[in-house]
């Protein structure tokens, strides 16, 4: 096994890496969560067979990537050099893509993506959801084999590291991260360069460097997705944060559920410590750096991260009041730096282009890029990384493509359960830590969910509250029983057994619970209901007055009296005879939804 | 006298010698390690009982009431026994407003059972988790480890039915 | 030594004030007048422990510097700090946090044992609650009765966790924790365990604390009153030492206030047909303890001795040191004492079926409930004591008597144990057992009369003490430890064999029985349990005997009962066995 231990080590072994013998052809299959559960495996090892079974081996190769970002229309599949790319593979598709590709050099049209006129674009970079991005988190996530540290190291990999440790130093790495404008991607938008810098300055024979990678938002994926697509790029961030806040020990701290992506972390864990790249004297310097997984066990709030530092040290996951901040005392008393799986893999790229190319890219106060995890209703569902300062109409109908079939986009909801709508009239907003708390919004994490005129929003608020009274740790009172007295108000208003009164509590208690909770939780619990009590109170209105019809109806101008409804209806609430206009007996029905996926024409409208 | 549910002798024993052997072989702080334990403690078997709480916790000189508190703090530890089949359906944001919440009603329905509960013939267990990060399929099922993508009521019964009674196929 | 601490300056309503670095807004606040409710937050500075989990938000202020709420309690003062205690934001803030305490509460305070000493129900009043308005589902936890000496009901809990606090932090038993989380948060033992099946020692600390009626002493008072009313019960009571300084407490008195002769008359009053002092038993276990200690020395046996008066650290060593069974002394507590001279001696001496004698004892603590209870304290079918009430329920039980207390003529004990000495009142406070036993074992030891009674070595506060007595030429090394937290450090010092003693007393209350889990509520403020210390201390200098030895009555009882100390009458009934007990 290679030690790498100098500079000319770590060059050398890029140049052998690019001077190997190239394959004509390369098959890029992506291995990332979403498409795995579409059978990417199986299809990467049905791919390898046919290619060996037709002695292509030699020339033609398959390599397993991390998250190509498009999810939505995975598994995907990029054939290089010329990029052809084939969507939504199946197993059937295998032979297809060998005979006919590989063998006798015919694209197969049916697999390929459709723009929105119909026309067939083959080549990834020609489709209109990638254009809009840019890449510096997510720079080797779906390029590299993140199994192959080889190919970490022909993308410049550890070079940020060896240059720091063996001829600069820790002031030097602050300096720069500093000058970056870097903010933390965890939520808060702290600038980091000042994190570790408070951190550097404590005096402490035992310091911390701490990964959060409890990734709670639900309906976010970008860390898992950097993890395992990208995991040595952690690694040497993490080393970096080390060596400049002076720690010896580094820690990631990762959700249970995401046991997949702990694999392909565990291994380029492994390797990089054969390497040199971790361990004893790194590179040859007398610098040393150990990293190892702690486990979290189902709880959004451990993503805060003094509850994650509790957590780590094996007790229940409550928040703790700051100060006193990490940076002074985080886990085991120690002065420790706790930082977004993003925003850490953004340092080992600024190191390399230099703190003035960084800055250049983004807004004033927001540098650089920030990823989103599009998803909802929306056509173009997957990873989005664009510059600070990108508007939310780009987002949504440039990357995104816009509604599926076209219908009207009501709102995007934005940093999960603690942040909130964004309404079409905010659309031209630039995307930057400022401009949305400006707006009563956040950055979040980057959970970006598009909702539609179909989604009835006191749902989607109840929703975030039943989520956050079930996270909530239980430690204090406005958030312990505040929070779950929201959710029941919101209940009794969705039963229309509220009263107008309802909208009136719903709102000093938001803003109360806001005022009064401990830590971010609890904080920020209220803003789904806050924002969209702002921006569509005729909905609470409606269940508030109870004027709102919660039943099914017949749109007597488009039904054809086709009776699929009524012989759907479980209740048999609908009457009508065939080629008549249907009814639906409005006492009687459950709400089910039943005729409305059965209607042929669209005939049926949702209470 | 010590109440039998805590009476760690009905544990069996070879399962009981791996914990300990793992709980043994561990460097440094092992009380820091109560979630790891914990962990490793219900993949040998399968939930947590209180004997095997009390256990872990004579082990790592903890208070059981401490051990207790963080086994019920998080949601991945299970104090019941769980079905040979997960069924976990995805109520993350982006499932949700794709139609979860129907998906989960129809799951409960065709099993006649509830959250977190096993049903009578000990095959399945159905919960709600957080997003799994494959929101890209929203909404997302699982059955063990076997993901399921755009999965809609309709599709419901077609995928109980591979773990059905006898018709149950290895994954 | 106390380094020169930095000084800060902040602006508290208005108001400038320099305090040191450190020092909490609350604490600020205080300084200038100001005052802030709390609720969560227990300052037991000399005991070692602060709950600063900043958890219930009801003292919240804010921070005009940052525009935001901090809890006064737990944050410290920072240089330039303005803080606005009464601002719209913060009183609003706080009255939410309020409410919605008492939308998930019973609210049933007309028979709630903490009526009027709830401070849930003050600060509904000093906030001026008059409507909730945010109503919902409430907890509906089972309560635990199944215990002799604690109650619980989970539902009166506002997850303050100062019980957890106690408990833990103080004397290490961790017997409670928060399970669950969200709005199914309940503080409860491990699996919602009964009490009666943890390693509870039932010390009552966690009572003592607990602001609510979550909490509280499992009561006797009713059974007493149905046994004072049957004609055919001969009901006798006997008061512990701790009780005298603390009880008129209830009344109105200061903090450590003597009342001796007042709660005699106030018993007698409710009907008692004969008050004894647990003063007398503590002479006499001061006797057969010395006896016992004298004899180890002599014959080479287990070294240390520890006291074993304290039945919560009875419960502690069966429970967390198995392993150590053999070296806490033999001699029963002296409330067991006079329970089983009562059924015996007295009883014979006054020609009374001893199953008619119903023994009621006074106590500061809760554990003594549970230590009546112990079925190796039954010989022949009955109990050496039948009930027993804490110093709040006698209290209770004078109001409810409708006797004026304030108005009482002093009255004396009984005979055949209403003697006592000034040795017996120490029992009262951490360090007055071992003082009281070196006064007897010196003159016993020695054959000379001790003229300095006063061990000034041996009181005080800390935590864990150390001494040298000097008897003769023996060179007696004493350790006092109360709280049980310090305990466990000393005993697992003694399991590595790292440290050396004759005889260590433990008390497992913090102060000993003065801050017993059964006393009148100090609401945190801990300076009200050195008052009683030294009230007690007090009665000791005022008596006329100042030791167990010369105690008369005692001697009688030898005489013309047990015959000598450690003579098997004595055995049989002064003394015990321990059992090894799980630890859960
Ligand atoms: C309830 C709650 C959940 C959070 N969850 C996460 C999370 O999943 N991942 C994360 O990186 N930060 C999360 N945070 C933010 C962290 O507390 C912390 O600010 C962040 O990890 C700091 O890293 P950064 O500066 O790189 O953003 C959460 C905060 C709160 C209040
Ligand atoms: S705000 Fe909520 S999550 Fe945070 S400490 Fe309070 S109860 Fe726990
Ligand atoms: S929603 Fe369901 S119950 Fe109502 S009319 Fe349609 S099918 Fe019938
Ligand atoms: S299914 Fe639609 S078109 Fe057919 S009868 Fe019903 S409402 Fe009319
Ligand atoms: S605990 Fe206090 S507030 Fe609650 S019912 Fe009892 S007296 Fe009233
Ligand atoms: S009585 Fe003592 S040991 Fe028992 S729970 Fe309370 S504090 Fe803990
Ligand atoms: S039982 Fe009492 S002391 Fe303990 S948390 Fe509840 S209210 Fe606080
Ligand atoms: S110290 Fe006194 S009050 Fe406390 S438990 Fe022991 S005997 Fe009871
Ligand atoms: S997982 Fe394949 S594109 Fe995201
Ligand atoms: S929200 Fe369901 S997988 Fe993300
Ligand atoms: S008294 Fe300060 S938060 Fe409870």
């Amino acid at each position: 096994m290679l030690l790498v231990n100098s500079l000319n080590d770590l060059k050398q072994w890029k140049k052998n890496v690019l001077k190997r013998k190239k394959y004509t052809m390369t098959l890029v299959v992506c291995a990332g969560t979403s498409c795995l559960s579409s059978e990417s495996d199986l299809i990467i090892a049905m791919l390898k067979n046919a290619i060996e079974k037709n002695q292509l081996d030699a020339e033609i190769q398959v390599k397993p990537v991390g998250c190509l970002r498009f999810c939505g229309i995975g598994p995907l599949i990029v054939i290089e050099p010329d990029q052809t790319t084939y969507m939504k593979v199946t197993l059937k598709d295998v032979d297809d893509i060998v005979k006919l590709h590989l063998i006798q050099g015919e694209v197969v049209e049916r697999l390929l993506y459709r723009g929105d006129n119909d026309e067939l674009i083959s080549t990834i970079t020609e489709i209109p959801f990638y254009k809009k991005q840019r890449r510096i988190a997510l720079k080797n996530v779906g390029l590299i084999d993140p199994r192959d540290i080889d190919e970490y190291i022909a993308h410049d990999g550890y070079l940020a590291l060896g240059k720091s440790i063996l001829s600069s130093t820790p002031e030097a790495v602050i300096d720069t991260l500093k000058q970056s404008g870097l903010r933390g991607r965890g939520g808060g938008g702290f600038p980091t360069g000042l994190k570790w810098a408070y951190t550097a300055a404590v005096k402490s024979n035992e310091k911390y460097v701490i990964c959060n990678a409890d990734e709670g938002d639900p309906g976010a994926f970008m860390d898992r997705s950097i993890i395992e697509g990208d995991p040595h790029a952690l690694i040497e961030a993490m080393t970096l944060a080390g060596y400049a806040i002076g720690a010896d020990q580094g820690y990631v701290y990762i959700r249970a559920e995401y046991a997949i992506s702990i694999e392909p972390l565990e291994l380029a864990l492994k390797t990089s410590k054969e390497h040199g790249f971790l361990g004893k004297n790194i590179l040859g310097s007398d610098f040393s750096f150990n990293i190892d997984i702690k486990l979290g066990a189902g709880a959004f709030v451990c993503g805060e991260e003094t509850a994650l530092i509790r957590s780590m040290e094996g007790h229940r996951g409550e928040p703790d009041k700051k100060p006193p901040f990490p940076s002074e005392s985080g886990f085991r008393g120690k002065p420790s730096v706790v930082n977004n799986v993003e925003t850490f893999v953004n340092v080992p790229v600024i190191i390399r282009e230099g703190a003035a190319w960084f800055s250049s890219i983004g807004t004033d106060n927001s540098k650089g890029t920030k990823v989103f995890a599009l998803a909802g209703n929306i056509k173009n569902i997957g990873l989005v990384e664009v510059p600070m300062g990108t508007t939310f109409r780009e987002i949504v109908y440039d990357v995104g493509g816009g509604h599926p079939n076209g219908k009207k986009i009501k709102g995007v909801q934005i940093g999960g359960p603690s942040g909130g709508v964004i309404t079409e009239d905010y659309f031209d907003t630039p995307i930057d830590y400022d401009s949305l708390t400006a707006i009563g919004a956040m950055m979040g994490s980057g959970g970006m969910i598009v909702m539609d005129e179909d989604n009835d929003m006191v749902e989607i608020a109840k929703f975030y509250l039943d989520f956050t009274q079930e996270e909530s740790c239980g430690k204090c009172t406005p958030c312990r029983i505040g929070t779950k007295r929201m959710y029941e108000i919101l209940e009794r208003l969705v039963n229309m057994e509220g009263d107008p009164k309802d909208l009136e509590r719903l709102e000093t208690l938001g803003i109360n619970i806001k005022n009064a909770s401990l830590c971010g939780l609890g904080q920020t619990a209220p803003n789904p209901v806050l924002s969209t009590m702002q921006f569509f109170r005729e909905e609470y209105e409606a269940y508030a007055y109870r004027t709102k019809r919660t039943t099914y109806a017949v749109d007597a101008k488009k039904c054809i009296g086709c009776t699929k409804c009524a012989r759907v209806c479980p209740v048999q609430c609908i009457e009508g005879k065939v080629r008549e206009v249907h009814r639906v007996i409005e006492s009687d029905c459950i709400a089910c939804g039943a005729c409305y996926e059965a209607c042929p024409v669209d005939a049926i409208i949702k209470p | 006298m010590i109440p039998n549910i805590l009476d760690s002798k009905s544990l069996d024993k070879d399962l009981l010698r791996k914990l300990s052997d793992y709980i043994n072989g561990l460097e440094g702080d092992k009380q820091e390690q109560l979630i790891h334990v914990l962990h490793k403690a219900q993949e040998l078997f399968g939930y947590l009982p209180y004997n095997l709480q009390l256990f872990v916790a004579r082990k790592l000189d903890l208070s059981g009431a401490k051990v207790n508190g963080v086994v019920t703090f998080y949601s991945f530890f299970n104090e019941e026994p769980t079905g040979k089949y997960t069924v976990s359906v995805c109520m993350g944001t982006a499932c949700f407003v794709k139609g979860a919440e129907k998906v989960l009603n129809r799951i409960l329905n065709s099993l006649s059972t509830e959250k977190n509960k096993i049903t009578e013939d000990g095959l399945f267990t159905v919960k709600d988790v957080r997003c799994i990060g494959a929101c890209g399929l929203a909404p997302i099922v699982t059955v063990n480890e076997k993901v399921y993508g755009n999965v809609t009521v309709g599709d419901v019964e077609k995928i109980l039915e591979k773990y059905r009674g006898d018709r149950v196929v290895s994954e | 030594m106390k380094l020169l601490s930095k000084m800060v300056n902040c602006t508290i309503n208005n108001k400038s004030i320099n305090v040191e670095a450190g020092t909490t807004v609350l604490e600020a606040a205080k300084k200038v007048g100001i005052h802030i409710p709390t609720l969560c937050h227990l300052d037991l500075h000399d005991v070692g422990v602060v709950n600063q989990n900043a958890n219930c938000r009801i003292c919240l202020v804010e921070n005009e510097s940052r525009g935001n709420l901090i809890p006064s309690c737990a944050e410290k003062v920072t240089d330039g700090m303005v803080i606005q205690t009464d601002s719209i934001k913060a009183v609003m803030a706080r009255r939410t946090s309020l409410e919605l305490i008492l939308s998930n509460h019973p609210k049933d305070c007309l028979t709630c044992v903490k009526n009027l000493d709830c401070e849930l129900q003050s600060l509904a009043s000093e906030m001026n609650i008059k409507e909730i308005r945010y109503q919902g589902e409430m907890m509906n936890h089972p309560k635990d009765f199944t215990s002799p000496a604690i109650e619980k009901d989970s539902n009166k809990c506002i997850m303050c966790r100062r019980c957890v606090t106690m408990c833990d932090e103080v004397q290490t038993v961790g017997i409670l924790s928060p399970l669950n989380r969200g709005f199914d948060v309940v503080v409860a033992t491990a699996f919602h365990l009964d009490f009666n099946d943890t390693s509870c020692t039932y010390c009552g600390q966690c009572v003592s604390v607990c602001p609510t009626a979550a909490l509280a002493e499992k009561t006797s008072t009713p059974s007493i009153w149905r046994r004072l009313n049957d004609p055919q019960k001969h009901v006798v009571v006997q008061i512990a030492p701790a009780v005298r300084v603390a009880l008129a407490e209830e009344f109105g008195y200061e903090p450590g206030h003597i009342s001796t002769g007042k709660i005699v008359s106030a018993l007698k009053r409710i009907g008692f047909d004969a008050v004894f002092d647990t003063n007398f038993g503590a002479d006499l276990t001061i006797i057969e303890e010395a006896h016992e200690l004298i004899e180890r020395i002599e014959t080479g046996g287990h070294l240390p001795m520890l006291t074993s008066c304290c039945p919560a650290w009875v419960q502690f060593f069966e429970h967390q040191f198995p392993d150590l069974l053999d070296i806490p002394s033999s001699c029963k507590s002296p409330q067991q004492m006079v329970g089983a001279i009562s059924k015996t001696y007295y009883a014979e001496k006054k020609g009374i079926d001893p199953k008619d004698i119903v023994m009621v004892s006074l106590m500061p603590c809760v554990a003594k409930k549970a230590e009546a209870a112990r079925l190796e304290f039954t010989r022949d079918g009955y109990p050496d004591v039948d009930f027993v009430m804490t110093t709040r329920e006698a209290a209770k039980m004078i109001k409810e008597a409708a006797i004026e207390f304030k108005q009482l003529k002093d009255q004396s004990f009984d005979d055949l144990m209403g003697e006592s000495t000034g040795a017996a009142a120490l029992f009262g406070t951490t360090g007055g057992v071992i003082e009281a036993a070196c006064r007897t074992a010196y003159e016993s030891i020695t054959g000379k009369e001790l003229k300095n009674v006063e061990f000034d070595e041996l009181r005080g506060f800390d935590g864990v003490r150390k001494a040298t007595i000097k008897i003769g030429d023996l060179d007696l090394s004493i350790g006092i430890t109360h709280g049980l937290g310090n305990t466990r450090k000393l005993l697992e010092a003694i399991r590595r064999k790292e440290v050396k003693f004759d005889a260590i007393e433990i008390m497992a209350c913090p102060g000993g029985c003065i801050g017993g889990g059964g006393q009148p509520y100090h609401h945190g403020n801990i300076d009200i349990l050195k008052k009683r210390q030294q009230a007690l201390y007090k009665i000791d200098r005022h008596a006329m005997i100042r030791k167990s030895h010369d105690n008369e009555m005692v001697q009688a009882l030898y005489e013309h009962f047990l015959k000598e100390p450690g003579s098997d009458i004595a055995h049989r009934l002064l003394h015990t066995k321990y059992q090894p007990k799980e630890r859960i």
